[in-house]
């Protein structure tokens, strides 16, 4: 279980700028239980967004969007809506937005911050971490979180530890993070975001709020 | 003459370095500093270098400045967050050191305590940001200083980094949050490091290509497998394969490194790695 809650509408806009058409993707899963990407938030994002003024191609909810293979096959029968969209908004986790990054080839926007629980939930998460950092990135870095990716965690580039082949000089079996997040962004033609200056992160945000740190269930029904 | 005052002065500039010991006993750092007198523009010292345990560079920088050398005061981001971080730059003002280089460091666990928590709090790049946050008065969230430092500032690059292009993205980044000069991971891919330094011209800052002394062809090996960014081609190797005096033909090498370089970067900077006293040798040789 991985407990989000939305970001602001205005920061969620921002980061669609110079965007009008929108595919807007929801999970049935932890987003749903946390009330931030079930169907009832994602018809009321569609109303955000088009009093806006964005047109949005299309919308479907996903039973688990952390699950790459399903979010391909969902998104197989919606292909021409997602081919309209210049963007998705994925209102979901800090995994689901970058599996649906990984899977989508679109820029994808997170509509949430993953809110830290403080600890394990039991559950064996695919190649996409998140580390519930409570103040999502993925939008600067193409939708591969850079805390989880990169052994530093650095916010603001790689550092001089690439290998030649492409790995991180910690692990050479670990891809360097800051290498994907740039092959990414050059592939969403978003090089723009890599010279951005990202200022460090609020730790205070990333330890799990007193009313959640209890039991997950129990933090469930507080959070809402 | 510090090194700014070095570097704005246009001539070709050398920076070297020394290593804190793993213990109390610097006599031979000390030493080793001494050999650097009147030869070079600045001495680096290093931060826990290879995430090593040992003594640390702001004493040693204030050891180096009472007796009248021009320390650089190489600060990481592994050890410590961005309070000890603040608090280490006040320090250091106070002590009269000026210079100082912002990095990220090495990963923990390429050290002898892997154990350890890596810290990371800040990167090199949000690191400039809060040095020029505290010249301008005030610590990283604006709370007002009773006294603010000054600094001459340093960062970086590595010219072989993959992809190069993300490098000199950051350099830039770096640039825009304070970088007034730049040191380089070791050069010696004289080729490769001219195109580089041509990408990086239009930016104005000074560079210093980076100098690692060979010890032996297996080192130079050792680095082409181990070290990012690093490449000795292979003749070079072979120089040092053949050497009957290692030492020779190693300052022999660095020299001609650093006569090609000439041409090409603001200056050097040299990093023995243990062969300290080999560096006024390769000066000589360099005829600098």
């Amino acid at each position: 279980m991985l407990l989000s809650q939305q970001k602001p509408l205005e920061e969620i806009l921002k980061s669609m700028e110079g965007e009008t058409n929108i595919f807007i993707l929801g999970c049935n899963g932890c987003a749903e239980a946390s009330g931030t990407g079930g169907r009832p938030q994602v018809l009321e994002m569609k109303k955000e967004l088009e009093k806006d003024g964005k047109k949005v191609t299309g919308f479907t909810v996903v039973d688990l969007l952390c699950e790459k293979a399903l979010v391909q096959s969902r998104l197989r029968g919606k292909a021409k809506e997602v081919k309209d969209a210049d963007s998705i908004l994925a209102m979901t986790c800090g995994v689901g937005v970058q599996a649906v990054a990984a899977v989508s080839n679109k820029v994808t926007h997170p509509a949430c911050n993953t809110i830290p629980l403080g600890g394990m939930r039991g559950e064996w998460r695919g190649s996409e971490r998140c580390r519930e950092c409570g103040d999502c990135v993925l939008e600067a870095t193409g939708g591969i979180c850079p805390l989880t990716a990169c052994s530093k965690y650095l916010l603001n580039g790689a550092c001089g530890g690439t290998t030649k082949e492409g790995k991180c000089e910690v692990d050479p079996e670990m891809e360097c993070g800051w290498r994907l997040i740039y092959e990414r962004l050059e592939k969403l033609g978003q090089m723009e975001k890599l010279r951005q200056i990202y200022e460090p992160k609020d730790h205070s945000k990333m330890m799990p709020p007193k009313g959640l740190r209890l039991t997950e269930r129990w933090a469930l029904e507080q959070g809402k | 003459m510090g090194l700014q005052e070095s570097l704005a002065s246009k001539k070709f500039v050398v920076t070297s370095e020394i290593g804190p010991p793993k213990g109390t006993n610097i006599e031979e750092m000390l030493h080793d500093a001494e050999l650097l007198r009147g030869r070079v523009d600045g001495i680096n010292v290093t931060d826990l270098q290879s995430s090593v345990m040992r003594l640390g560079s702001l004493a040693v920088c204030h050891l180096l400045k009472e007796k009248g050398l021009e320390p650089i005061f190489q600060m990481t981001c592994r050890d410590r967050n961005r309070l000890a971080l603040q608090a280490d730059l006040l320090s250091a003002y106070v002590l009269g050191i000026k210079n100082v280089l912002a990095l990220t460091g090495d990963y923990a666990s390429l050290g002898d305590h892997p154990q350890a928590k890596p810290v990371f709090d800040l990167d090199s790049v949000s690191l400039l940001g809060v040095i020029k946050k505290l010249e301008a008065g005030t610590d990283m969230v604006g709370g007002p200083l009773n006294g603010a430092p000054k600094f001459f500032v340093g960062a970086v690059v590595n010219p072989g980094g993959n992809p190069v292009e993300a490098q000199i993205i950051k350099m830039e980044k770096k640039i825009s949050a304070g970088a007034s000069f730049f040191q380089t991971q070791a050069v010696y891919d004289v080729g490769a490091f001219e195109k580089f330094m041509e990408r990086v011209a239009p930016f104005k800052v000074p560079v210093l290509g980076g100098i690692i002394l060979l010890k032996s062809a297996g080192m130079a090996r050792f680095m082409n497998k181990n070290v990012a960014g690093v490449f000795v081609p292979e003749p070079l190797i072979q120089k040092m394969a053949k050497a009957e005096d290692r030492a020779k033909t190693s300052i022999e090498i660095a020299a001609e490194l650093i006569k090609e370089l000439k041409g090409m970067c603001q200056g050097v900077h040299i990093m023995p790695i243990g062969w300290e006293s080999k560096v006024p040798a390769v000066l000589d040789a360099a005829k600098l």
